[in-house]
């Protein structure tokens, strides 16, 4: 994580010292012999639970993958009734609320963040820390519940004025009724940001104050030295955090379907309704009864995987870019 | 890790197993899985009927009639209950005959949310399906004010509230518009969960019912009970005989009474005859292998289902659920005395 050799005292030492425990670890007791039998176990038990599910998901949904191919992916149609499936609208609903979420979330912990690392003083930073980790510890049904009680009726107050201003654009049409696109990406940026703000608090921890204090040195103020030393120091774990976050807001199930309007639409009006895979799935699986119905939510459940998987990837492949670029510089 | 500590959990935890093993020795245990919608009176049944037969413990998972028919399809539990009879596939798809048992019948209410109208309000089966297909979309259109003279309908927009999760309710109610309009019969159909043209999806009954309370403008579907409990406005529908009702147990019985019962009881009693049946009615049943798995199980699970409809029926109306009609009963009697373990019939 850090680019410059840390000149602090003992790092040769403790390199040295771990490598001597290694070889100890090898080549040792019965008791570390047996430690590390079952140290690998268990990593191997991860290795097969992700591909068991992986196997499961395409096993089970076998029957939906042959029968509409990739017009599954591009077809908007949902209906149970008459066996037409295609993800689209669920595929939207779920990336739109979580961009929206992203949209809100990203500044909001950003800017707490900061404030708990660099400028807030200690009485400060303890009861804050403290709250925004009760804010990640809340049931998302109890999220839910407040979205409908709390929020859903204010967005119905707020929305009229907006849409007087801006109402012109696609964006913003759409009936009052509260429960839409723009709530759900509300209540998931909520839940995302005890997520983002302690990852991101951390990852600004770990930059070291020599860093600010050579800035400072230098003659930059407060703000140009967060801005332009301390946020680019560490950005791969900042990126790091904001993905945590957006996987959260990507599987979040029971807030957003208590908001969303579950309506499989596509709209340009984030005041519009719309559903998610993981609400979907949740919604009907129970009353499934047809093999095709199971088998297409199925493969709406291997969508949201896939998914899942590719953010993670990107996100793995952002940061290994912003590092390497660090180093050279 | 304070060894004491340990200690205590692992004797706490051992007499709990002990116990448990006890307790349950003794008993039979019949396990049941599926619709929630009767979950209540069937909890109450069992409850009841331990008092009755203390030696046969009935557990029962409300985890949706779809889960119900799977479960009984593959024979993880020992009867099923859903509220949407099985399709032709689905049974013929079976290795043994699983039958249909009727229980109770639950009505389904049309709950609606106009400012300054707090109940009166009358509506058609034509009317409520072009709402939720989206043809009707202000509460002041010509075709529900001249039905309503008198009523002082607001130009405001109609927010279609449905369930969002597949249930028989929704089965039900869409069972009905399809009865009543050909193009919703083409279009959206009969399901638990079904492509809705317009509308806001809510979880359960209670997210219906709290949609429709919260939101001015709000039409939705909730099984009676919830309507009641809630205090919603509810609607008068025109039923088949011309007459405008409200949702009734009586309505719902009559319902039922007014239809021809066929031999394997998957009947719909949707838009019924008779001047005071309510229009939106269904059934709720068992699901039960005609030929048993087990004699003892097959043996207790006849004994209380014939108990069920007999005495257990006295504790629907206090729970909201109509009885079954007197003629319904007399025909079960016949198909109860058919359910056998190796051709030896279970009751005389």
């Amino acid at each position: 994580m850090h680019q410059l050799p840390s000149k602090g005292k003992g790092a040769t030492p403790s390199a040295l010292s771990r490598s001597k425990m290694h070889e100890t670890l090898l080549v040792g007791s019965v008791p570390d012999r047996v430690f590390k039998f079952v140290t690998a176990t268990a990593a191997v038990v991860v290795l097969g639970l992700v591909s068991m599910i992986v196997f499961q998901l395409t096993t089970k949904s076998w029957e939906s993958i042959t029968r509409y191919g990739l017009a599954f992916i591009t077809s908007d149609m949902w209906d149970p009734v008459f066996h037409e499936y295609g993800a689209l609208p669920f595929i939207f609903g779920t990336v739109a609320s979580s961009i929206i979420g992203l949209l809100i979330a990203v500044p909001a912990s950003l800017g707490v963040a900061i404030f708990l690392s660099e400028l807030a003083q200690k009485r400060i930073r303890r009861p804050v820390t403290f709250l925004v980790e009760v804010l990640a510890s809340i049931p998302s049904v109890i999220y839910g519940l407040w979205g409908v009680f709390v929020l859903i009726p204010l967005i119905r107050s707020v929305q009229p004025f907006i849409q007087t201003r801006l109402g012109f654009l696609p964006f913003f049409q759409g009936p009052p009724f509260g429960y839409s696109l723009f709530t759900a990406g509300v209540i998931l940026a909520i839940m995302i940001i005890p997520t983002i703000t302690s990852l991101s608090r951390d990852a600004l921890n770990a930059v070291p104050n020599h860093q600010r204090e050579a800035s400072l040195a230098l003659g930059a103020t407060r703000w140009e030295t967060i801005w332009n030393v301390v946020l680019p120091y560490n950005k791969s774990g900042i990126i790091g955090a904001i993905m945590l976050g957006l996987g959260r807001a990507l599987g979040e199930t029971m807030a957003v379907t208590m908001v969303i309007g579950n309506q499989p639409e596509i709209s340009m009006s984030i005041f519009m309704p719309a559903q998610t895979m993981a609400s979907l799935i949740a919604n009907e699986f129970n009353e499934a009864t047809e093999a095709i119905h199971l088998s297409a939510l199925i493969e709406i459940g291997f969508l949201l995987f896939l998914v899942t998987l590719t953010l993670n990837i990107i996100a793995k492949l952002l940061m290994i870019r912003v590092r390497g670029k660090g180093a050279h510089r | 890790m304070n060894k004491r500590m340990v200690l205590v959990v692992s004797l706490v935890f051992a007499l709990v197993v002990i116990n448990m093993g006890s307790v349950f020795a003794a008993n039979l245990q019949i396990d049941g899985a599926g619709a929630s919608f009767p979950y209540p009176i069937y909890s109450k049944w069992f409850d009841e009927y331990r008092k009755i037969d203390p030696s046969v413990q009935i557990n029962y998972q409300s985890i949706g009639s779809g889960g119900g028919i799977r479960q009984i399809s593959a024979k993880t539990v020992d009867f099923g209950a859903t509220d949407a009879p099985m399709t032709d596939e689905a049974l013929a798809a079976l290795d043994r005959e699983l039958i249909h048992i009727p229980t109770v019948i639950g009505s389904v209410a049309v709950v609606y949310n106009i400012p300054g109208v707090p109940s009166g309000l009358k509506l058609t089966g034509d009317i409520v399906a072009d709402i939720y297909l989206g043809t009707i979309t202000k509460w002041n259109d010509v075709r529900i004010t001249e039905i309503n003279p008198g009523v002082n309908l607001p130009d405001l927009s109609i927010a279609a509230a449905r369930r969002s999760d597949g249930s028989g309710t929704t089965f039900t109610f869409s069972d009905y518009l399809s009865n009543i309009s050909t193009v919703w019969k083409e279009t959206v159909g009969t399901g638990s969960a079904l492509r809705w043209p317009v509308g806001l999806g809510a979880r359960g009954n209670e997210g219906v019912a709290g949609l429709v309370r919260q939101l001015p403008g709000a039409i939705g579907y909730v099984e009676q009970a919830y309507a009641e409990q809630n205090n919603l406005s509810q609607v008068a529908l025109k039923n088949k005989a011309g007459y405008y009702v409200m949702p009734s147990l009586v309505g719902a019985s009559l319902a039922a009474a007014g239809v021809e019962m066929p031999d394997d009881y998957r009947v719909s009693i949707v838009n019924a005859d008779g001047p005071d049946a309510y229009p939106i009615a269904t059934f709720t049943w068992l699901l039960v292998y005609k030929n048993a798995f087990d004699q003892a199980k097959g043996q207790k699970l006849a004994d209380f289902i014939w108990w069920a409809i007999h005495e257990g029926d006295s504790f629907a109306i206090e729970l909201h659920y109509s009885p079954l009609p007197e003629a319904v009963i007399s025909k079960l009697q016949g198909t109860l005395k058919q359910l056998n373990f190796n051709g030896n019939t279970f009751l005389k």
